[in-house]
């Protein structure tokens, strides 16, 4: 197991790297002189030259890709041109917002898509299993934050049980929670419909291996050989999907903010990008892409616990 | 103690078995026989109660005493594991990969609620001992164990409620031959042991005239002649006994005439892998060829034989010039044989494949696949009569060139595999397994068409099986191998009356027998 | 003739409509979509403007034409990108299992999957600035890597079988096979998944238009119809509810018939394989 772990992560760790080049490469190499075009068409060759000694843009590309990166492992994440505060304090403001909606997306939407999944699969082509198939197909098809715009009229507006938007902050932690509700919601729902149909269909072609019909043989029930031999498989192309929909869950969760006027991550990004903050936009791209390969190798480590043939001796 | 009777099964309107009656006593041997599509798993499922959906069942299959079509799901599911039990004819599949094989055998035990987790895992312990797989830790997984070790795991979880009746569905199919003994073997003594009756299915006339002390023959939904193994294989009253038992022992006619030269050279063939990393390091190269050398006459049919892992698929993959060499060459009629030859050379060559459901493009016409080995003439014969020719070389018919693969039997599949090897005149024939996957009965054609090609087109070939029977119809000279070497190279008769090396005597004993017209054994 | 199965044929009917929409909106909608007209805003739906006017006095069915439009050219687009870098990058990994190109494939497709479309999107327009393009890359490219591992994982299977065997005793090169024997036999596979894509590449835009970095004014698009509807959700919800409407049921349609596709090439598959 840990030859496989260790290869996962030399790979992941590889993977990392090439992305940061390619953020770098992207942001502070392709538009040219990215002090000029940071101030604009109309900016004055003295500003230019200020910025580019402030921001250190002197030094080759080696130098400050090195700077750039070595910075980020000690927590200097470069300091914000439009908000002129370093950004690593603006994003961990920030974070606190978008990590835990994605997270609690993504519980959600485990916690109904499994059981979902199971009941289809055991049900095949019987009520429950259509009654699943119907509701995720309509669920797969429901932009995510369209969902969420209704439901704001729906239950923040029409009955103020939830908040319309802002966040308190997680000072008042119950209150905290209710403003991330209904966007967790509707960031959950499409994942689900997706995840059950993929558990629904991974399940389904579990229950058809030989194994199954030797568990039959034996005298189990057709629920004891789901629940003790199937579903340990089937998890296997579930757990795939799973690290998948983290990264989407993560995107979704910055566009999401937009409808509920959440001070998360999606604030920070997108006025960084209107207003040609490459510092910002550079570091929290890689902080995205940071926690996506995360993600990938958590699902890793899950998949050498769940199927031992990824452990050879 | 198991009596069937009047059995009879439709699966969707579909008649499947009709009026099967048998008597199986305790601690008997009942074998059932038959080819594909015979139902005798279809009779084995229906006393399980494990039909698929669509099943309509009447008659009776009665349990000492108790009617089992009679019972309910959770009346059959106490059954199941306890007093009647099964093993399956695929074990690579048969168990769960990602549970040990201790829990799966002492799962057996929990279901019936018979023991607490630790003593049913004691259990399984002393149950995977008594299979013979005592220096195996429950621990392990099944990717870990070879065929014949899982096949051994199943019978453990199968027999550890002592079951009175264990069926075995084509149990040994999948194994080697001495594997194939092992387990028979392992199953007489539990029998023994138990005081168990078996139900062994099996389309191998062979095994059972070995093992079994009545058998069943089953054409086509129904049993035909059923009584005393040794009876019923002497007086072979039914046409489809005689004509199953001609099938088994068949030998086509040869008149093949041999030269001395050779079409095809093997000298000091190696064929080596790396293996994989231990550490930062690898591990000695696996030797999956080591130092082979042969030699193939013009006209002459030359066997090899091995188990699984002994090195033939590498070896054939070099001499089709499909994989380069380690070390030493191969010539075929004097030019040197690569995975960069002329055109013309592999021309010379062909080859047929065992499984007749992969053999072909599934999208492409019967006239496309025949024509594909075009691609290495320089000068095209014309297509439409090059196709009906070798039609007709087969015994197919020239409106087949329009339809589908999956339009077609196995035999008639492999028949168009041969016609496509055949269109390129080549002088040697690699048959890999080719008859393996076949009905006794279609092999028997298959192996007759062979012959007569051999004489007609003056054709060598290279006979690649497992399975010593086939080897000893149809071919002049045989090479076992094992481990990567030729353990023993000579006239097939001889070899196969007086095997030499330990390794070929081994083979030979295990191989199950037939007896011959006369009550002696054929070998 | 085979049965088609009725999702196929639902799904692509709706399909078809929407396509058919949205070709149409190339020449003519019912009103030019460019005009603003203050005093007849927020018409409710009536014999002039067949789903009323928005806050701009825009005719709505006219832009949710050129909107589906808009989202139906950059999804396809981009599966054009999926598909035409991804599935020969598949083949080759499939075909050339286990060597350095394999691998350099497979890590390449693991550093895009890195970054969701969004990530690539912002990083595009952080650059060159929002526009349908770059939209339009930033979902194909994204699409590469989905496609490769879809035709290796079909392809795979394949090579093991004795057919391609035979293909190479008759001399035929490795990149031969791939296109004359792989590529028919996976093209069921790459059909479903690219229905599939498809659906999620409208999404997708919709998600982008929506935070602005897709299609820019005066291109319609749906997500920007819904982020002008945003604080109009209450008051006037068909404002909302329309152009939402509209992506759920043309993804509906193409999931439908991505299904109906699935089922109707299986059986056969089956069939045929005898």
């Amino acid at each position: 197991m840990t030859r496989y772990l260790l290869t996962r992560a030399l790979s992941l760790t590889l993977t990392l790297i090439v992305a940061s080049i390619v953020i770098f490469v992207v942001i502070e190499v392709i538009p040219g002189d990215p002090a000029a075009y940071m101030l604009g068409l109309n900016a004055t060759p003295e500003a230019i030259d200020n910025l580019r000694a402030e921001l250190d843009l002197g030094g080759s590309m080696g130098v400050r890709y090195f700077a750039w990166i070595t910075g980020m492992l000690k927590g200097d994440f470069g300091t914000s041109y439009n908000y002129r505060v370093p950004v690593a304090g603006l994003v961990a403001d920030r974070i606190w917002v978008s990590l835990p909606l994605a997270l609690l997306a993504l519980a959600l939407s485990t916690l109904i898509a499994i059981p979902a999944g199971v009941i289809a699969a055991s049900a095949r082509g019987r009520a429950g299993d259509f009654a699943v198939i119907g509701v995720t197909q309509l669920g797969i098809a429901v932009p995510n934050f369209w969902f969420a715009m209704l439901l704001v009229a729906a239950f923040a507006v029409a009955r103020p049980w939830f908040p319309s938007g802002g966040f308190p902050g997680w000072d008042a932690p119950l209150s905290a929670l209710k403003s991330l509700t209904l966007p967790a919601i509707a960031l959950a729902l499409p994942q689900a419909s997706i995840l059950a149909r993929v558990m629904r269909s991974a399940l389904i072609e579990t229950l058809d291996q030989d194994y199954i019909r030797t568990a039959r043989a034996k005298g189990l029930n057709p629920g004891q050989a789901i629940r003790r031999h199937a579903l340990r498989n089937a998890l296997i192309p579930v757990l795939t999907i799973l690290g998948l929909q983290f990264s989407f869950l993560l995107a979704g969760a910055i566009i999401i903010e937009n409808v509920f006027y959440l001070p998360g991550l999606g604030q920070l990004i997108f006025n960084g990008i209107t207003q040609r903050d490459l510092v910002v936009v550079e570091s929290v791209t890689m902080l995205l892409v940071f926690a996506v390969i995360v993600v990938t190798f958590a699902v890793d480590i899950a998949y050498a616990i769940v199927d031992p043939r990824l452990r050879r001796r | 103690m198991i009596a069937v009777d009047g059995l009879n099964l439709s699966i969707r309107g579909m008649p499947i078995l009709c009026e099967v009656s048998m008597q199986i006593a305790q601690g008997e041997i009942f074998g059932l026989v038959g080819e594909s599509g015979s139902g005798k798993s279809m009779t084995a499922l229906a006393l399980m109660g494990l039909l698929p959906r669509g099943a309509a069942v009447s008659g009776h299959a009665s349990l000492d005493g108790t009617d089992l079509l009679a019972l309910r799901e959770a009346q059959l599911q106490r059954l199941r594991g306890n007093d009647i039990s099964m093993i399956f004819q695929e074990p690579m599949t048969a168990l769960n990969p990602v549970q040990t094989i201790g829990d799966q055998v002492a799962e057996t035990l929990l279901i019936h609620r018979r023991a607490g987790r630790v003593e049913a895992l004691r259990r399984a312990r002393a149950q995977l001992d008594r299979v013979g797989l005592g220096h195996i830790a429950l621990d392990r997984y099944p990717h870990e164990l070879s065929g014949g070790q899982r096949q051994r795991v199943c019978i453990a979880a199968a027999i550890a409620l002592h079951p009175r009746l264990l069926i075995a569905d084509e149990p040994t199919t999948a194994l080697d031959v001495t594997t194939q003994a092992q387990i028979l073997d392992l199953l007489k003594d539990l029998v023994t042991e138990e005081n168990m009756a078996l139900l062994l299915i099996t389309h191998d006339l062979a095994v059972v005239s070995d093992i079994a002390h009545r058998i069943a023959v089953m054409q086509r939904g129904a049993i035909v002649e059923q009584g005393e193994t040794a009876q019923v294989l002497r007086d072979r009253a039914h046409p489809y006994t005689r004509a199953l038992f001609a099938a088994s022992a068949h030998q086509p006619d040869r008149a093949a005439s041999k030269t001395a030269d050779a079409i095809l050279r093997v000298e000091d063939v190696h064929r080596h892998y790396p293996s994989p990393r231990k550490g930062l390091a690898r591990g000695t190269p696996v030797r999956a060829v080591d130092g082979v050398s042969f030699m193939l006459r013009r006209g002459e049919s030359l066997g090899l034989v091995g188990e699984s892992g002994c090195g033939k698929s590498t070896l054939t993959r070099a001499i089709l010039g499909l994989d380069p060499l380690s070390a030493g060459s191969i010539t075929l009629n004097g030019h040197p044989v690569s995975p960069t030859m002329p055109r013309a050379v592999r021309a010379d060559m062909q080859v047929v494949f065992q499984d007749p459901y992969g053999s072909f493009n599934p999208r492409w016409r019967v006239d496309r696949i025949l024509t594909e080995p075009f691609h290495l003439l320089d000068t095209l014969p014309p297509r439409d009569t090059a196709i009906a020719e070798a039609l007709h070389a087969v015994r197919l018919s020239p409106d087949d060139a329009l339809k589908y693969p999956h339009e077609f039997s196995g035999g008639q599949r492999q028949r168009i595999a041969i016609a496509r090897a055949l269109i390129t005149r080549p002088r040697l024939l690699v048959l890999d397994e080719a008859v393996s996957a076949l009905d006794v009965s279609v092999r028997a054609q298959i192996l007759d068409l062979l012959a007569e090609l051999q004489g007609q087109l003056g054709l060598s070939y290279l006979f690649i099986s497992h399975d010593l029977t086939v080897v000893r119809a149809i071919t002049d000279r045989v090479l076992v191998m094992q481990a990567g070497r030729i353990v023993e190279d000579g006239a097939t008769e001889a070899v196969f009356t007086n095997p030499r090396h330990a390794y070929t005597q081994a083979l030979l004993t295990a191989a199950p027998r037939l007896p011959n017209s006369f009550g002696a054994f054929i070998q | 003739m085979m049965r088609l199965p009725p999702t196929l044929i639902l799904g692509a009917l709706i399909t078809v409509f929407f396509a058919a929409l949205a070709v149409l909106s190339l020449v003519w909608t019912p009103y030019d979509i460019a005009s603003l007209s203050v005093s007849n805003r927020f018409q409710p739906w009536s014999g002039a403007h067949l789903l009323g006017t928005d806050q701009f006095g825009r005719d709505i069915a006219s832009m949710l034409m050129e909107g589906t439009r808009t989202s139906i050219a950059v999804a396809l687009v981009a599966i054009g990108i999926g598909v035409a870098l991804g599935v020969p990058l598949g083949l080759a990994a499939a075909a050339l299992r286990g060597s350095l190109l394999d691998e350099v494939i497979m890590r390449g497709n693991d550093m895009i999957f890195a970054f969701p479309s969004l990530v690539i999107a912002i990083l595009i327009t952080a650059i060159w600035g929002p526009s349908a393009t770059n939209a339009i890359l930033a979902i194909g490219i994204f699409n590469i890597p989905v496609f490769a591992r879809v035709a290796r994982g079909g392809a795979l299977p394949i090579w093991t079988l004795d057919y391609i065997l035979a293909a190479r005793t008759a001399g035929k090169s490795r990149a031969r096979i791939s296109a004359e024997h792989v590529l028919p036999n996976i093209a069921n596979l790459l059909i479903v998944q690219a229905t599939i894509q498809f659906s999620l590449g409208i999404l997708a835009e919709a998600a982008l238009s929506y935070v602005g970095l897709g299609a820019q004014p005066p291109t319609a698009s749906l997500g920007k119809m819904l982020s002008d509807a945003q604080t109009l959700t209450y008051s006037y919800p068909w404002l909302a509810i329309l152009p939402g409407l509209s992506i759920v049921v043309l993804v509906l349609g193409l999931n439908l018939m991505g299904d109906g596709l699935r089922d109707a090439l299986d059986p056969r598959l089956r069939r045929m394989r005898g």
